[in-house]
């Protein structure tokens, strides 16, 4: 005979409304842990989306996310002719706000060169790039549609083709543009702006680029390239290791600390609360425990009685907590992944904490005295 | 001439007190007491007489300071506990009956004898078995039912239930009747009765009850620690 079990049963609506409040609470510890591997995976997509084996940047700089990058054009040229360069292609990354129905969003503006590394790879609807000029390919996250056209920097685009997924590391949605029209977004003075420029006699260079990215051939050596890149001073070189290394580093890592000891604190919350529970439920038989020692009860008959409640609210609350953020991670605004990976250790962990938050209703239901369920 | 039978309940010089110095309360001076198998007696006495500490010593619940307790034929304390396993003890040999019936609220009425069988290491069919047997014996009808369904008067009887439940040859009774009317209170002790009989068992009933006072076998009045005569 089951005494948990019993017990819970007779109490059922309040088991029931401390297991929704106890999901709630977890279900905030495995958002956050989602969180964070969404944040993760956004940051990485940007990296990871040309399949480059080298990151060719200015000179000194860690760029182009962690800092500014800029060369000349022309440096994709000489890098692509490199002993151990298979391919090379320039790229412009910036960051637009544009107005839509009303409504401000920011994107993420990718220039590339259709044909070479930069290309975006996952196009899930509609088209590749195939004019020169005035065609974009966006995410879906931007809620453009496929057809509709998307004024920037006084030129209308039309939106050809669409991808999932593809966003910075702000979860900004990117959009894909071929780099002459990136650079002239980019680079290029409009207006009063350009007039001043050219009254003070300076000419503006606008074709320049952010990075140089290139693929290797099969068993290239990178290291071997890399040091090839630096002996022109002018230019740094980062394999796409260190690149994905650098990034999560300077970008996400204190999103990871802030995140992590928010997951702590909420931790540490659910065991008090747990522990709490467990006390309530353990004054509130304080004379069916009497009793039952009375009666003959050993303590471990009265501890399992009190483990199985903590274990079984901490499981039922983790389930249903699990369950609900998986449901609802879709509509967050940023990406939010629940992996199973994550899930198991939470359990483990809810499982440590309902074992140690069952502590205290243990200590205190071993020292009830059998005496009193004597009197009245 | 034969000689009596050994009492089941047999206390020698046993005495209990609490705190020290001036703080010092003396419960029960040393005390004997005999009670032979097959009687009901009454322990009676104002509060703070001792009769509750009598019950906790016969319970094996409050250690004494001295003296020697047998029961059923078994030395439980001489100077010391004999026994390791005191709710083993009790599990064993003795029954308890409380004043407010102290049923598990969450459990049937036919669980709540169950489960002191399957403590005793009972199987569940065995256990099911004589709970039913149990609650026939004491004419409780609605065995699914939970505590809060039943009158007071049927959750006193399923507290006898309980307390019977492994044949135990002491039952010590907690002002049994305290929460119930005079006829159901006479019909709580008829039972005791017939359980006294049937089964060869001493009662030891602590009461201010005045309305059961006839149907003890013996009256045992506590005043101060110690036993005085019924008045």
């Amino acid at each position: 005979m089951n005494l948990a079990i019993r017990d819970i049963r007779h109490h059922l609506g309040r088991f029931v409304l401390t297991c929704l409040g106890l999901a709630l609470l977890l279900g905030v510890v495995i958002s956050m842990i989602g969180i964070y591997r969404g944040l993760v995976a956004d940051a990485l997509v940007l990296v990871r989306a040309p399949q480059a084996d080298l990151w060719v940047v200015e000179g000194g700089t860690r760029g182009p996310f962690a800092e500014s990058s800029r060369l000349p054009y022309d440096t994709r040229n000489a890098i692509a002719r490199i002993a151990g360069i298979a391919e090379a292609g320039a790229v412009t990354y910036q960051s637009v706000q544009i107005e839509t129905d009303g409504h401000r969003q920011r994107l993420f503006v990718i220039g590339y060169e259709p044909g070479r590394p930069g290309e975006p790879h996952g196009v899930i609807e509609g088209q590749p790039i195939d004019r020169s000029h005035f065609q974009v390919i966006a995410d879906r996250r931007s809620g453009l549609a496929l057809g509709s056209t998307l004024r920037l920097g006084g030129d209308d685009f039309t939106i050809v083709g669409r991808t999932a997924g593809h966003v910075d590391s702000a979860g900004n949605p990117v959009i894909y543009m071929t780099l002459k029209d990136a650079q002239k977004l980019q680079f290029q003075l409009l207006g009063g702006a350009a007039r001043q420029q050219a009254a003070r006699g300076e000419s503006a260079n606008s074709n320049q680029v952010n990075a140089i990215l290139a693929r290797l051939p099969p068993g290239g050596d990178v290291a071997a390239t890399v040091a090839a890149v630096e002996r022109w001073k002018h230019l740094s070189a980062l394999s796409q290791q260190d690149q994905e290394n650098l990034l999560l580093g300077a970008v996400v890592d204190k999103a990871r600390k802030q995140i992590g000891m928010f997951t702590v604190v909420l931790l540490t919350v659910s065991t008090v609360i747990i522990a709490l529970i467990i006390h309530t439920m353990t004054m509130d038989k304080r004379r069916e425990i009497a009793t039952l020692k009375l009666i003959g009860a050993p303590d471990r008959t009265i501890l399992a009685l009190i483990v199985q409640q903590a274990l079984l609210m901490g499981g039922i609350s983790f389930v249903t907590g699990a369950g609900l953020i998986t449901a609802v991670a879709g509509y967050f605004p940023r990406r939010v992944m629940v992996e199973a990976g994550d899930i198991a250790v939470l359990a483990a962990v809810v499982v440590l904490v309902c074992a140690v938050a069952s502590l205290l209703g243990v200590r205190q239901a071993l020292r009830i005295d059998p005496a009193q369920a004597l009197g009245g | 001439m034969t000689a009596s039978p050994a009492p089941l309940v047999s206390l020698r010089g046993v005495a209990k007190h609490y705190g020290e110095g001036s703080a010092r309360v003396d419960a029960l001076k040393p005390l004997d007491l005999d009670i032979q198998a097959g009687t009901v007696i009454g322990l009676l006495g104002p509060s703070g007489s001792g009769k509750s500490t009598v019950l906790n010593l016969i319970g094996a619940i409050v250690e004494p300071d001295q003296g020697r307790i047998v029961l059923d034929g078994e030395t439980v304390y001489d100077g010391g506990w004999c026994r390791r396993d005191l709710r083993r003890l009790r599990l064993e040999k003795i029954g308890f009956i409380f004043q407010f019936h102290n049923l598990i609220p969450f459990l049937t009425i036919s669980e709540n004898i169950e489960v002191v069988l399957t403590l005793a290491g009972r199987t569940k069919a065995e256990a099911r078995r004589r709970a039913a047997e149990l609650l026939d014996y004491l004419q409780v009808e609605r065995p699914r039912a939970m505590p809060s369904q039943v009158s007071g008067g049927q959750a006193q009887r399923v507290a006898i239930a309980r307390a019977l439940a492994n044949s135990p040859r002491i039952i010590l009774a907690d002002e049994p009747t305290a929460a119930l009317d005079s006829e159901r209170a006479g019909i709580v002790m008829d039972l005791l009765r017939k359980v006294a009989r049937d089964q060869g068992a001493s009662v030891i009933v602590v009461t201010h009850d005045e309305k059961i006072m006839a149907r003890f076998d013996a009256l045992h009045v506590l005043r101060d620690g110690v036993l005085v005569e019924p008045s």
